[in-house]
């Protein structure tokens, strides 16, 4: 039945020839290839449990009265969004572990994008030919982020509609356009009741088509390119390493998406997200205690933390006012992604190395790109930590300045510093081919007749380049296959 | 136990576990049950997947060329030439040219409607529902009359009729008669102690709620702005860059609480028109 199946599609659309090749296709073995894996499959999670909630969802600003299942809004008045955001978490059988595996999905999604594009940025897996890649998967974060921040602000509970507002003043305080595009953007002065339509539209067609689509592009791309690999016995540049995509790698990442998807389940049910029951409905005069201490999803934590160590200075000359919200809220994201798009461009200014690279870098042979890489992620990490000062504050019982002002040092001095340590970190293991999970460090010792020890001149160290993993790759390699 | 009792076992538990999941939806449904059986019945196909993998295919490492990524020359050339074939001609660069003006001006043309997302900003970003004379509210939908707080007490109020308008909350606080230090010109807008600050934070727009009696600060719980209160609301701390402004209160002669005005000054986040 399937051979005739497969028969008759191939008399159509001469299918055999492509699966002929692309079984034969070679993935590299390596682990770190398998975290852009997860976030593909985090997508496809995104799209089957999103595309369940918007039966359920009402995009709607409009007010009604709740007289659901939940006692303690019972009466209360609130958007239709959040009516609906109620119900399917109660009234529908299966609704809330949709909600929370689709919660789950999304941070677990950007996690990965992030982790990909270092494993990316700390190999020089970036360089020629993969510059196009880059820039599209550096997109795909930007439009992973506003989906993520548009999704969660659609269901209107109090900490949202705050999240909405902080947003709304970014886009007041850009210079001379500000205002419009504050205006055009929302729908009017916040808050109003255009967003949640609006929100909706671009987070459940426009953003994910256009994910979806940069994302064929992305894997066409790779496909074409073929992988990089790391360096070792046997790999050039002009040759790649690993398992065929039939059947060893199409079953390893099936069954990665599996468990992907198992853990995200795992997490749905029984890892609570995002209880907008207990924050109460969007009221722009009210901060609840359910609020205080609130911290934004982990990936626009880093911006909530630039808002809060920003001292209060704006610009302020011939009758016009540059806010203060600019400066953390649009230039420093600005500068993020734009330094992010241009760094294959910058580094190929500065190390005039114009080549093409299918061989990876360790991230010690490129001491100073993993030292900026390494700086870079350190200072958005005190950022995403100065985004919960006010927790730390009463954790620690120190005033809320303190904390604030030590941040204001650290996020100056601690990147230089981890520049500083990472970059001779790089260049003495260079220098000593030490690999952290090979080969031994230290002398060799002999026990003596008399029972003493005594040093041995080791006549026959290790090949200095060998790895371990070099030699593993040797135990298992088998002559290439005869072409297809 | 051998790979193929090992994924047998799997499988054996993902069924198990999906027909679980089926019985746990018609029984009613309960999340943590839910999450955790299918949890279980995907992992099971997951992991079984991947121990069949291992055993699918003894070849290892497998090598392959990658082959050239550039095209030849020859096949660069015959595609520039094909392209210039149509562009290059005399004639036909003037026509070109005259597509190029049609589709721009289609494109800029498509930009207007943009337009229609939204209303002007004109004035509503330097005005609030406050007007002179309105009685403030509370949340509860109450009139706030000269003796609703003690010294010390806080509401949130509206103006009277416009309990809607986000840009109007303003939090009231009633200090000791004499205790604030009102700036020049506003010595006649707190009437019996009781002052009123707008409350949306100057820095981004969230509600400043937290008012501590014992310092007179108000703080914003968003980004730890503070405010001192005696001293018409200049921020202390934080992200804030100007003071909350100060709505002008009055006592009309039923003794309930009004507004002698609008605000003095815009309410919320910077912009580049402010000022």
């Amino acid at each position: 039945m399937g051979k005739r199946l497969f028969r008759w599609v191939d008399e159509r659309l001469g299918t055999s020839h492509f699966a002929r090749k692309a079984f034969d296709k070679i993935f590299p073995d390596h682990w770190s290839f398998m975290v852009g894996e997860i976030a593909m499959y985090c997508l496809v999670i995104l799209i089957v449990t999103g595309v369940y909630l918007t039966f359920f969802f009402v995009p709607a600003s409009g007010e009604v009265i709740y007289h659901g299942s939940y006692k303690a809004l019972q009466g209360a008045r609130m958007s239709a969004a959040y009516a609906s955001s109620l119900d399917l978490s109660f009234e529908v059988r299966a609704g809330l572990v949709m909600r929370q595996m689709h919660h789950w999905a999304a941070l677990v999604f950007l996690a990965a994008i992030v982790v990909h594009l270092c494993r990316v940025f700390f190999t020089g897996a970036f360089r020629r030919p993969r510059e196009v890649n880059w820039i599209i998967g550096v997109t795909l974060l930007v439009m992973s982020m506003m989906n993520g921040f548009f999704g969660y602000s659609l269901l209107d509970d109090l900490l949202s509609g705050t999240g909405v507002r902080v947003g709304y003043s970014i886009a007041l305080s850009i210079p001379v356009a500000g205002e419009w595009l504050a205006f055009l953007f929302f729908g009017g002065e916040f808050p109003n009741t255009e967003f949640i339509t609006r929100f909706f539209v671009l987070h459940v067609l426009l953003l994910p088509a256009l994910i979806v689509g940069l994302l064929g592009a992305h894997l066409a791309i790779l496909w074409r390119q073929k992988h990089t690999q790391f360096k070792g016995r046997g790999r050039t540049e002009d040759n790649i390493e690993g398992s065929r995509l039939w059947p060893s790698y199409a079953a390893k990442s099936v069954g990665l998406f599996f468990i992907v998807t198992a853990v995200i389940a795992a997490l749905g049910g029984l890892a609570q997200i995002n209880p907008v029951w207990l924050y109460g409905p969007y009221d722009p005069a009210q901060a609840s205690a359910a609020t205080a201490g609130s911290q934004p999803d982990w990936y626009v934590g880093w911006l909530d933390g630039a808002l809060r160590v920003m001292p209060g200075w704006e610009i302020r000359a011939f009758g016009h006012t540059i806010a203060n919200p600019f400066f953390p809220g649009a230039v420093l994201p600005g500068l993020t992604f734009g330094v992010l798009y241009l760094w294959p461009f910058l580094e190929r200014r500065f190390t005039k190395d114009r080549d093409p690279h299918n061989l990876l870098d360790r991230p010690r042979d490129a001491p100073v790109r993993t030292a900026l890489g390494a700086a870079t992620l350190s200072f958005y990490t005190i950022l995403f930590i100065a985004g919960g000062n006010d927790v730390l504050s009463s954790v620690f019982r120190v005033a809320p300045e303190s904390i604030t002002n030590l941040f204001r040092v650290l996020i100056f001095v601690v990147p230089v510093l981890v520049f500083l340590v990472t970059r001779s970190a790089c260049r003495s293991l260079a220098r000593d081919h030490v690999h952290p999970f090979g080969g031994t460090v230290g002398s060799r010792v002999r026990r003596t007749p008399a029972g003493g020890y005594e040093a041995v001149d080791d006549d026959d160290p290790p090949p200095a380049e060998a790895t371990r993993a070099d030699l593993v790759a040797e135990a298992y390699r088998r002559p290439a296959p005869p072409a297809p | 136990m051998p790979a193929e009792r090992r994924i047998a076992v799997l499988l054996l538990a993902s069924t198990l576990a999906a027909l679980g999941l089926a019985g746990v939806y018609i029984a009613g449904g309960q999340p943590q049950a839910e999450g955790a059986l299918l949890g279980v019945a995907l992992a099971g196909i997951g992991f079984a997947l991947i121990l069949w993998a291992r055993g699918l295919s003894s070849e290892g490492a497998v090598v392959a060329e990658r082959g050239p990524l550039g095209g030849t020359v020859e096949d660069e050339e015959a595609v520039e030439e094909r392209v210039e074939e149509v562009t290059e001609e005399p004639g036909r660069r003037s026509v070109l040219r005259l597509f190029w003006a049609a589709g721009g001006a289609l494109a800029l043309s498509a930009v207007f409607p943009i337009r229609s997302l939204g209303p002007a900003p004109g004035n509503a970003l330097l005005r609030t529902a406050w007007r002179p004379g309105s009685r403030l509210m509370d949340t509860d939908g109450r009139l706030v009359r000269v003796d609703t707080l003690q010294v010390g007490g806080t509401l949130t109020a509206f103006p009277q009729g416009a309990e809607k308008a986000g840009d109007s909350s303003v939090i009231l606080i009633r200090l000791e008669e004499g205790q604030l230090q009102p700036r020049p010109g506003r010595e006649s807008w707190s009437p019996r102690g009781y002052v009123a600050y707008s409350k949306i934070c100057p820095h981004v727009g969230c509600p400043v709620g937290l008012y501590q009696a014992d310092t007179h600060e108000l703080l914003c719980p968003c980004h730890q702005s503070t405010f001192d209160v005696l001293d018409g609301a200049r921020p202390n701390f934080g992200p804030a860059t100007r003071s909350l402004p100060q709505l002008p209160l009055a006592v009309d002669p039923q003794g309930f609480l009004i507004a002698q005005d609008d605000f003095d000054e815009p309410v919320g986040p910077g912009f580049w028109n402010r000022d």
